[in-house]
């Protein structure tokens, strides 16, 4: 058969790949999607958006402040960058309840080789070291012993919290004075730094967008991508002019204005693992696993070194978000990566729309789902007390936060079930 | 009834003697089978005749106690999936083995993704995709980037076998194709797997609906208890009972297996 009738075949079938499409036949296709159940990661945008709209117009005073702004990313990072992690795990429909221990001890090791004098890059490389073994040690168990994670996580919940203690004393604490990590979360772009991040990171949202519509041949509308490039501007720009302002108390003698550090690195860690996810052969092995690990294993991919190298890199990564958490509070303890950090960690990965069956996720998701979790116990703790429908609350006071998130998870969980029932 | 000296050129593959036990049951008893280019070669026989256990030999899933496997004449060696795939002998499994959250062009590249410049080559990858589904006409599938969650079981066989031939297979076997489908997409399928034999394809079509065989095979293989019943090719005169009796009792008329286990063709 010659090649020419098959490729004007080709380009007369498969109709939906290369039809032109307008707005009005995305907004269908759309409604067919969101109607099939296929959400993605819609909750999470329409809750940040709610939430968003609830306390700024309740507590427009204290809510929109650059002050509250810049602190509320900085509380989001760490539960961000752990539920990535997480996600990988995810990915294949595993999990891994010791991921906020792993980010503990990798950063106590961190701290406490600072301390005894080492380098920076020394240090973080031992950290690195141990937070990978850490991974590998539940990935041998999972993937070539067979041991369920749930299990073999939550064993090593309680182990990895033993080595921290051991390393840190209990009732201790490893003091941070590195300048850079002290500054990972907390220290600030310059304003123009802040506006030439913003800008390059605009022209690269801009340029991925375009180059995804020349890809598809115009199947993705021109009205969908200037929608999305002009609402990507509007906040990006809204952020900046935020937070450039300055947002030291007034009694302080210098100014505080710019960007935090936290969101460039945040974004980046996510692109580069998208870009991972989506672009290379690795990355299709591991949603293939999380798919279908039989299909996977007859198409030749080696499921149980995929599967330690999801747990491994989950480890890694888990490490990252350590360093994170030590940063914030500039120091490190036996509850540091404990508390509620994992169970945060892996409500944002839901809540943004990745499902815990596995094949189904994106970094994004863990990003969005953060946001969401991180929202919540800051604006409660900004309305405060507060006596709706004649009953005194106190919105800040904890218990009314874990309850809200709480809730926030099971909206999330819901709305996968439901959409899983319709598309069964 | 016809003979089996059929003027076919050499089989692309031929088995010869295969013998298999579990434990202390012999569940494969001195098999011969072959499968021609350009025929469809269906192997029927009932639930424990040895079907699948055969097919799984041949692949190299299994490891043979005895007996020989020749490609187009010469004696190969085949000790598993992946040998199998380099001969170009490819297998679609009645459970499909499709990732259901990948689209059309991701789970038929499955495993041997296109690279450019090391990340994923989308753009090559979804121009063969539809070049494959075009050449075996098929029309059902509207876009080669839907996830297979969202194809009806007929597409999603349809892809099954779009996969395995989309590596320049020489020999496709098929087990049960048509097993879960509805009326139109049975009939989709079998076109399809008539097709693959016209393109000089070796296809042996695993089934128990004898309305299939009929239709689309050249030649059909019995098997009962282990033993091949019988090898013969399909005439238009070949009737249904006929292909029952061999199931069901291991010969009918003068075809088919001796009372001490003989084969008399």
């Amino acid at each position: 058969m010659s090649t020419e009738p098959v490729r004007s075949e080709a380009l007369s079938d498969f109709a939906l790949d290369t039809s032109k499409k307008d707005l009005k036949a995305v907004v269908a296709d759309f409604r067919v999607r969101m109607k099939s159940g296929d959400l993605g990661s819609l909750p999470a945008i329409l809750a940040i958006c709610v939430l968003v709209a609830v306390f700024g117009s309740t507590r427009r005073s204290s809510f929109v402040t650059a002050q509250n702004l810049a602190n509320f990313f900085e509380q989001a990072a760490a539960v961000i960058v752990i539920a990535m992690a997480v996600s990988f795990v995810l990915l294949l429909g595993e999990i891994d309840l010791a991921a906020g221990y792993t980010a503990g001890v990798a950063a106590a090791v961190l701290a406490i080789r600072l301390k005894e004098g080492w380098g920076l890059p020394a240090a973080i490389v031992l950290s690195a070291l141990v937070a990978i073994a850490l991974g590998l040690w539940t990935g041998v168990l999972v993937a070539k012993l067979g041991i369920p994670s749930f299990v073999v996580t939550l064993a090593n919940f309680l182990v990895f919290q033993g080595i921290l203690l051991i390393l840190v004393k209990e009732g201790g604490s490893v003091r941070i004075d590195n300048d850079i990590i002290k500054g990972i979360v907390g220290n600030n772009l310059s304003p123009t730094m802040s506006w030439v991040v913003a800008v390059v990171g605009l022209l690269a949202f801009c340029f991925g967008q375009v180059h995804k519509r020349r890809r598809s041949d115009g199947v993705i509308a021109a009205g969908i991508v200037v929608a999305r490039i002009a609402f990507a501007t509007v906040v990006v720009v809204a952020l900046v002019l935020i937070l450039n302002r300055n947002r030291a108390f007034a009694t302080a003698n210098s100014e505080i204005r710019g960007m935090p550090y936290v969101i460039p690195l945040v974004l980046i860690i996510m692109l580069a693992l998208t870009f991972m996810l989506d672009r290379t052969r690795y990355g299709r092995h591991l949603m293939a696993v999380g798919g279908n690990q039989e299909a996977a294993r007859r198409a030749g991919i080696n499921v149980v070194r995929v599967r330690l190298s999801a747990f491994a890199g989950c480890g890694l990564l888990a490490g990252v978000g350590g360093a994170f958490l030590a940063s914030r509070v500039n120091s490190i303890d036996p509850n540091t990566g404990g508390n509620d950090t994992l169970l945060l960690a892996v409500g944002a990965a839901v809540i943004g729309g990745t499902s815990l069956f596995g094949g189904q996720g994106r970094m994004l998701n863990a990003v969005l789902g953060g946001l969401v979790l991180a929202l919540i116990p800051n604006g409660l703790g900004l309305v405060g007390e507060a006596s709706p429908l004649g009953i005194d609350i106190d919105f800040g006071s904890s218990g009314v936060k874990f309850i809200c998130a709480g809730l926030a998870l099971l909206l999330a969980a819901s709305v996968d079930a439901l959409s899983r029932k319709r598309t069964a | 009834m016809t003979t089996d000296t059929p003027n076919l050129g050499t089989p692309l593959i031929e088995v010869v003697g295969v013998n298999k036990t579990f434990g202390a049951v012999h569940v494969l008893h001195n098999v011969d089978f072959k499968v021609y280019p350009g025929q469809v070669t269906s192997l029927i026989g009932d639930n424990g005749a040895g079907k699948t256990t055969l097919i799984k030999c041949i692949t190299g899933i299994y490891a043979m106690d005895s007996g020989e496997v020749r490609f187009e004449g010469e004696h190969v060696k085949i000790s598993g999936p992946h040998d199998a795939a380099v001969l170009g002998l490819e297998v679609v499994y009645q459970d499909l083995a499709l990732c259901e959250n990948l689209d059309v062009v991701q789970n038929l590249f499955l495993g041997r993704e296109r690279l450019k410049y090391g990340l994923l080559d989308e753009a090559s990858m979804e121009q063969s995709t539809r070049e494959t589904l075009a050449s075996l006409s098929v029309r059902t599938v509207k876009s080669v980037r839907q996830k297979v969650a969202s194809l009806s079981g007929g597409q999603r066989q349809t892809v099954a076998i779009a996969k395995a031939v989309l590596w320049n297979s020489r020999v496709v076997l098929l087990d049960e194709p048509t097993a879960a489908l509805g009326v139109a997409q049975t009939k989709q399928v079998l076109d399809l797997v008539r097709r693959l034999a016209d393109q000089g394809l070796g296809v042996v079509l695993i089934s128990h609906n004898m309305n299939d065989v009929l239709q689309v095979s050249d030649r059909v293989c019995a098997m009962y208890l282990g033993r091949v019943a019988a090898d013969v090719a399909i005439t238009p005169e070949t009737r249904r009972e006929f292909l029952v009796e061999l199931i069901t009792a291991g010969r009918s008329g003068n075809v088919g297996l001796q009372a001490a286990g003989e084969v008399v063709v």
